[in-house]
């Protein structure tokens, strides 16, 4: 044991060994069984750093990266633009909570919010899913499906774990790509993700690898995965292609207002990603996430970013474009009702020649809702002749919702094509009408033009993920009706 | 007499906070037959269409509307349309994103209670029979509700969807505005083919000519917000020979 682990295994135990249900044989080697629930101090400190990564059992150099990434959010604090953030108190959040197997992180299922509750029950979600879902469930029993996918994965050589697991199991190649595309430098809620993160996904196809059936994150699912600050790390080595699926359309309830992931995306040469994700946080999470793919020769990454729930949401899938001929793709959506502001959108960042990218970003704003498209196309000197084409569609469904575009564009190649359009329009009347003198109710009606409004991203989407989507408008819809 | 009636009386309507558009509209048409209604611009014609749909941005200040005997003013568009009645628009909407199939398979369960949703092979039957019917190519009905429709494929399209959702009562909004002969006659082939003892229809059209092809039963003259003249087919011909000058002449309108 080295010294650093020494000195904080030391710092972090006395508090450890009052907590209840833990095993322990000697002072300085116990283990905690697998049902042990902990909680790190409120707020922010390189002593909850230091309890993370000691419960983790940790490598040191990934406890170093993580008091590294600390110092780096101490120095830098948070972003001076976007959305107001000013209701987000770190003192009052737990930043580590190692859930209990059979209690999870919530504690009780009869602390989930009724309305939490009605919502999963209206979508019609499994009570099993349901309870990993809000926190206080067990794993996710899919068993019997993830298993027999996880025995010709592994004959492929697809690794696919949570990133807590990967990093035990995989140190190596983990090692070589953690924190390569978005170190703790990048910013603010990177750096504090990097300090404390937990859970997330790790997946690693190998060369030439075609996965078929998408790589679903809840397959890992358990209460721990759905964390807070979760870490993942997708590996696509030379000529694979596979689609990897985060998170579901039913609300993930916390009763912790913060969420910031960090989702890293490596897409080596030839290869073929997607990421898709349809997130709907309950509306008290600030939800703050970065994620990016470093995209090389002839390889292509389309991402899918939903974005329903959440108080205030800010996130932008971000492409680099680093190999000759990569392509890089953003389908966005963004739902913004009463008190939310979705401020999403997409980068592009061409470096390479001959790299080519496309954004299709639609929000939709609600009652008081606020959606924001914000977007960066950036075509380095030397990336000759690369094209990008955005088009971001607003939809306002009331009087006072509101739509802003911010679209940042930065050419410095003079054979750049680069397209941009955007639109705004209200919800039309005359459509309405026109859908009621069909049969349709009212309600019906607006969330008909609203899911035609999406049709073009949704249709990208898994018909699973497409149904669940439309219901959940539905869901969002009812009550727009005066 | 029988209920079996859509039947408009003494209406009196306006956009709303506006001008009089219909000043005591009297008007019968019985199930199973075709009525057309013609009449100079302005005359209300496609006002009254409206109202009878239940377009929010008119309002009715006196009268009423009764389908089969029972009034429909309080009923919102939607009630009215699961109650039989049916409205080909003149100028209809597009609607981005959303395919016919799935847009008609909506409407068709919004008729239904819940549970007992219309069966995919029964749908797709019903639409297959309707496009048919318009010598339609079969791809259409995954085409967007009127998305880069031309204007004629609009009028065809509000003709597929009378076949499919099978109204008691259709009005016809100039249906025949901005289309072709050849577009014509298929498209008066179709609300022929929905001609039925089950099925009345009231055919608002400027020209005789659509009149060739849907031969009505009766014949309605509209001037300035009110019927001022009924009779047989011929009065359509007469229409077209004499003009609405005829007309207004004869009722001093």
């Amino acid at each position: 044991m080295s010294d650093l682990t020494n000195q904080i295994t030391k710092d972090v135990h006395p508090d450890a060994a009052k907590l209840e249900g833990m095993e322990h044989t000697k002072q300085y080697d116990f283990k905690l069984t697998e049902d042990y629930f902990f909680k790190s101090d409120r707020g922010l400190t390189r002593r909850v750093v230091e309890q993370i990564s000691y419960f983790k059992n940790e490598p040191e150099w990934m406890l170093k990266f993580r008091l590294r990434a600390f110092e780096i959010a101490e120095k830098k604090g948070r972003p001076k633009w976007g959305p107001d953030l000013g209701g987000l108190n770190f003192d009052d959040i737990f930043f580590y909570v190692r859930p209990n197997e059979k209690q999870g992180t919530a504690g009780s299922w009869d602390d989930i919010p009724e309305e939490v509750r009605e919502t999963y029950r209206r979508l019609g979600v499994p009570e099993a899913e349901q309870r990993a879902l809000a926190g206080v469930g067990a794993q996710y029993e899919s068993e019997m499906v993830y298993h027999k996918l996880k025995e010709e994965w592994e004959k492929l050589g697809v690794i696919f774990l949570d990133t807590d697991t990967g990093l035990k199991e995989h140190p190596e190649i983990f090692k070589e790509y953690f924190a390569t595309v978005i170190p703790p430098e990048d910013n603010y809620f990177a750096a504090v993700n990097s300090a404390v993160w937990s859970g997330g996904s790790f997946v690693y196809v190998p060369e030439g690898v075609h996965v078929d059936v998408p790589l679903q994150a809840y397959f890992l699912l358990n209460a721990e995965n759905i964390g807070q600050f979760e870490r993942t790390l997708i590996i696509g080595a030379p000529g694979s292609k596979f689609h990897y699926i985060e998170g579901c359309t039913a609300p993930a309830y916390t009763s912790n207002s913060f969420h910031s992931g960090v989702i890293e995306i490596v897409c080596q040469d030839n290869s073929h990603v997607r990421y898709s994700t349809i997130q709907n946080w309950s509306h008290n999470v600030y939800n703050l996430v970065t994620q990016r793919a470093m995209v090389h020769a002839n390889a292509s990454m389309g991402w899918l970013d939903g974005n329903l729930g959440s108080k205030t949401t800010m996130k932008y899938p971000s492409t680099y474009l680093v190999g000759e001929g990569a392509h890089g793709e953003v389908l966005s959506i963004a739902f913004a009702t009463d008190g939310q502001h979705q401020d999403a959108g997409a980068k592009v960042i061409h470096v390479a020649p001959n790299t080519t990218s496309s954004v299709v970003s639609k929000s939709i704003s609600k009652g008081t809702g606020r959606s924001s498209y914000r977007g960066l196309v950036q075509i380095h000197q030397g990336a000759t002749n690369a094209r990008s084409n955005v088009e971001c569609d607003a939809l306002l469904l009331d009087e006072n919702a509101r739509t802003d575009t911010f679209p940042y564009i930065e050419i410095n190649e003079k054979t750049a094509h680069v397209g941009h359009e955007a639109t705004v329009s209200k919800l039309d009347d005359e459509q309405i009408f026109y859908l009621m003198t069909r049969g349709l109710g009212q309600a019906e009606a607006m969330s008909l033009i609203v899911r035609g409004f999406l049709d073009p991203v949704a249709k990208e989407l898994p018909l699973e993920y497409a149904v669940e989507l439309n219901r959940l408008i539905e869901l969002e819809m009812e009550g727009s009706v005066g | 007499m029988s209920d079996k009636k859509l039947e408009i009386q003494g209406l009196h309507a306006r956009i709303v906070g506006g001008d009089e558009i219909l000043r005591g509209v009297d008007l019968v048409v019985p199930r199973g037959e075709v009525h057309a209604l013609m009449g100079p611009n302005g005359s209300g014609k496609s006002t009254l269409a409206k109202v009878i749909a239940g377009d929010p941005q008119y309002e009715v200040t006196a009268g009423d509307i009764l389908l089969e005997g029972q009034s429909i003013l309080e009923m919102e568009p939607d009630e009215r349309a699961r109650e039989g009645l049916y409205l080909a628009f003149q100028y209809p909407v597009e609607v981005p994103g959303v395919s016919i199939a799935n847009f008609l398979r909506l409407a068709l369960n919004a008729r239904r209670e819940d549970g007992d949703e219309i069966g995919v092979m029964e749908f797709y039957k019903k639409l297959q029979r309707a496009v048919k019917e318009l010598n339609w190519d079969e791809s259409i009905i995954e085409r967007n509700l009127h998305e880069g429709f031309s204007g004629g494929e609009k009028k065809r399209s509000e003709i597929l969807q009378l076949l499919v959702l099978e109204p008691r009562y259709a009005i016809l909004d100039e249906t025949d505005s901005g289309l072709d002969v050849d577009a014509l006659k298929v498209v008066s082939q179709g609300v022929n083919a929905a001609r039925g003892p089950e099925f009345g229809a009231l055919v608002i059209t400027h020209y005789q000519r659509l009149l060739n092809h849907i031969v009505p039963d009766v014949v309605h003259v509209m001037v300035h917000g009110r019927i001022v003249k009924t009779g047989p087919k011929e009065l359509a011909m007469e229409l077209d020979q004499k003009g609405y000058e005829w007309v207004r002449e004869a009722v001093g309108a």
